[in-house]
């Protein structure tokens, strides 16, 4: 990838407008059609092996609940380092995702293991706090141990047109999070269209994003494959023009492993088999990890698999 | 006045409480004993069965959550429906076993009756099969019986309706849901039968049935780790192989060669667990 900045350094809103206001519309039918081609592809034998255990890989393996408990995270914890405790092949997820006041006990649990640390800071999911609030949110979890922090940009901002500040806000929570990866959520089912999702992805990553995720997983519409194209385009465009690659995580929504071969077909055909390694892709889910052990074990063993098999989470 | 065009009927797959083509698009004809056509039916494939399964789990819940006593008015439901509907059931009797109309007749009334004499075993099952066990203290000590969960069923190939009532009733009468793969020759029947379960408060995923070739959709049945009871009525000539992959995850399993199996409660006894549990006596 040739490391030509042809992105403006962005020093104002009205900079930030010129730019993001000149990016070509995205084709609604075009994006639509194109998805719905690529899902009909077909991953079979060793190939769909292969697949299956890149997307245990990529999972961020999430609790994002009132009524998380300790023993509940330990669990998900356990779950995330050796996903099928009869398989010491299974490779384990990319993270565990959860509320910042349990990162530090999910960092003691997965001691020594490479399964990162990621929490929602910056008041997920609506995001409705003053920049104080969501600095500190973001700090504290960072101060936790937290190696990655998700954060939902400010859809309200964006939708009356404040632009600068989403940028903004998104700046200062970059600074907040240190040495930590930043993930922003664009929360593309209350942006209304993939013009929006595509603005504001590059919004994101020219704010200094490590990764731009679809959704928190808490409103109606979550990750969707055409988002996800949209999103996967930006981030492509963005890798040629600057030379650094921005990751892409879908959330929500995404409980079989259908769908997440899928999305690993739209990754590969829209930004390239880069982004196809957990570092530049991410499936934020919970139920999907069961789904896709069943599928490996079903491969394996060539009989359908009891879902009770693997332990809720 | 022009002729009028005919209606041809889709036979489709019972899925979930909806009528689906097969996912593979398949379909396979269906012939008369001397080769007249009758019909094109869908031809299931292992996915179409795996999505069965899945119903079936689902709807289990719901058809044990209910009462013993709504569980018989649901089959008695059905053989009603099927009354109504008895001329048709006779018709397709006749085009897939040969028979004369006074014969199929006959076999259409002996299956609805099968589907009565089960409907009214629902609130009596626990009563001949479960009982109150003598212990040494204060406790009551009760056995009762409970379904099995998904049960698979090939049913049998000869009889295509009353075998297929036999088959499908003594599990769902226990509580059970069931998967079934019907007659492969003579699968039109019980595709008819099972229709009217739409009609009858049947709670979706509580008995599916699918058309296909046995020996291709058998083994994925039988292997089917989330199936929890196997009637192999339908196959015996592979019945030692399915049993065996049946064995993989210890399923209830039927076989009409079995010692007692014409005893008309057998069935019905396989797809049942018994769960004991102890009460204190008094306060």
């Amino acid at each position: 990838m040739p490391a030509v900045i042809s992105v403006p350094a962005i020093a104002n809103e009205a900079e930030l407008r010129v730019f993001v206001s000149a990016l070509s519309g995205v084709d609604q039918v075009g994006v639509e059609s194109r998805v719905a081609k690529l899902g009909t592809r077909s991953l079979k034998t060793s190939t769909k092996r292969r697949a299956i255990d890149l997307a245990i890989s990529m999972v961020d393996l999430t609790t994002l609940e009132g009524a998380d408990t300790p023993g509940r995270v330990t669990s998900l914890c356990t779950k995330a380092r050796r996903p099928d405790p009869g398989d010491p092949q299974v490779p384990a997820v990319a993270a565990v995702c959860v509320y910042p006041d349990l990162v530090a006990h999910a960092r003691r649990v997965l001691e020594g293991s490479d399964v990162a640390v990621g929490a929602v800071a910056n008041a997920i999911p609506s995001g409705r706090a003053s920049l104080n609030v969501k600095l500190l949110d973001v700090a504290d979890a960072v101060a936790a141990g937290a190696h990655e922090i998700d954060m939902v940009i400010d859809r309200g901002a964006y939708l009356s047109g404040r632009w600068g500040q989403v940028f903004d806000e998104i700046v200062a929570v970059r600074a907040a999070c240190g040495e930590a990866h930043l993930k922003v959520i664009l929360e593309t089912g209350e942006l209304v269209t993939y013009d929006n999702v595509k603005r504001a992805s590059w919004i994101a990553m020219l704010a200094g994003a490590d990764f731009i995720k679809t959704s928190t997983g808490k409103v109606g519409v979550n990750a969707t494959l055409p988002v996800a194209l949209v999103m996967l385009e930006a981030a492509r465009d963005f890798a040629e023009q600057t030379g650094r690659l921005v990751g892409v995580k879908v959330a929500g929504g995404i409980r079989t492993t259908k769908d997440a071969l899928k999305y690993l077909v739209v990754v590969n055909e829209t930004a390239g088999s880069a982004w196809l390694s957990p570092e530049y892709f991410r499936f934020g889910a919970s139920s999907l990890l069961n789904d896709l052990l069943m599928q490996r074990l079903k491969q394996r063993t060539g009989a359908y698999v009891r879902p009770d098999e693997f332990s809720g989470d | 006045m022009s002729e009028r065009l005919d209606v041809k009927k889709t036979y489709k797959l019972v899925v979930n409480g909806a009528f689906a083509r097969s996912e593979s698009g398949r379909s396979y004809e269906v012939t008369t004993s001397t080769g007249a056509f009758v019909a094109n039916v869908a031809q299931a494939s292992r996915k179409d069965l795996r999505d069965a399964v899945v119903a079936a789990r689902a709807g289990q819940a719901k058809w044990w959550a209910s009462t013993a006593y709504n569980r018989g008015q649901v089959l008695y439901r059905w053989a009603e429906m099927a009354e109504a509907r008895a001329a048709e059931l006779v018709e397709h009797l006749q085009l897939a076993e040969g028979l004369k109309k006074r014969e199929a007749q006959a076999s259409v009334s002996r299956a609805i009756d099968r589907i009565v004499w089960y409907a009214g075993w629902t609130d009596k099952v626990t009563q001949v099969l479960g009982g109150a066990n003598p212990v040494a203290g204060p406790f009551f000590n009760f056995s009762l019986p409970v379904p099995s969960g998904v049960v698979g069923v090939v049913a049998p190939q000869e009889s295509s309706l009353e075998g297929f009532v036999e088959v499908v009733a003594a599990p769902l009468c226990v509580g059970n849901a069931v998967v079934a793969l019907a007659s492969e020759r003579r699968p039109t029947p019980a595709v008819v039968l099972a229709e009217m379960t739409a009609t009858a408060d049947f709670p979706g995923g509580v008995l599916n049935v699918l058309t296909g070739l046995t020996a291709e959709l058998a083994p994925h049945l039988a292997s089917h780790e989330d199936v929890d009871g196997l009637d192999l009525s339908g196959c015996a000539d592979r019945g030692d192989e399915l049993a065996r992959l049946a064995a993989a995850s210890i399923k209830r399993v039927y076989r009409e060669r079995d010692k007692g199996a014409e005893n008309p409660l057998r069935r019905l006894r396989t797809f049942v667990e018994t769960s004991t549990v102890w009460h204190t006596i008094g306060q």
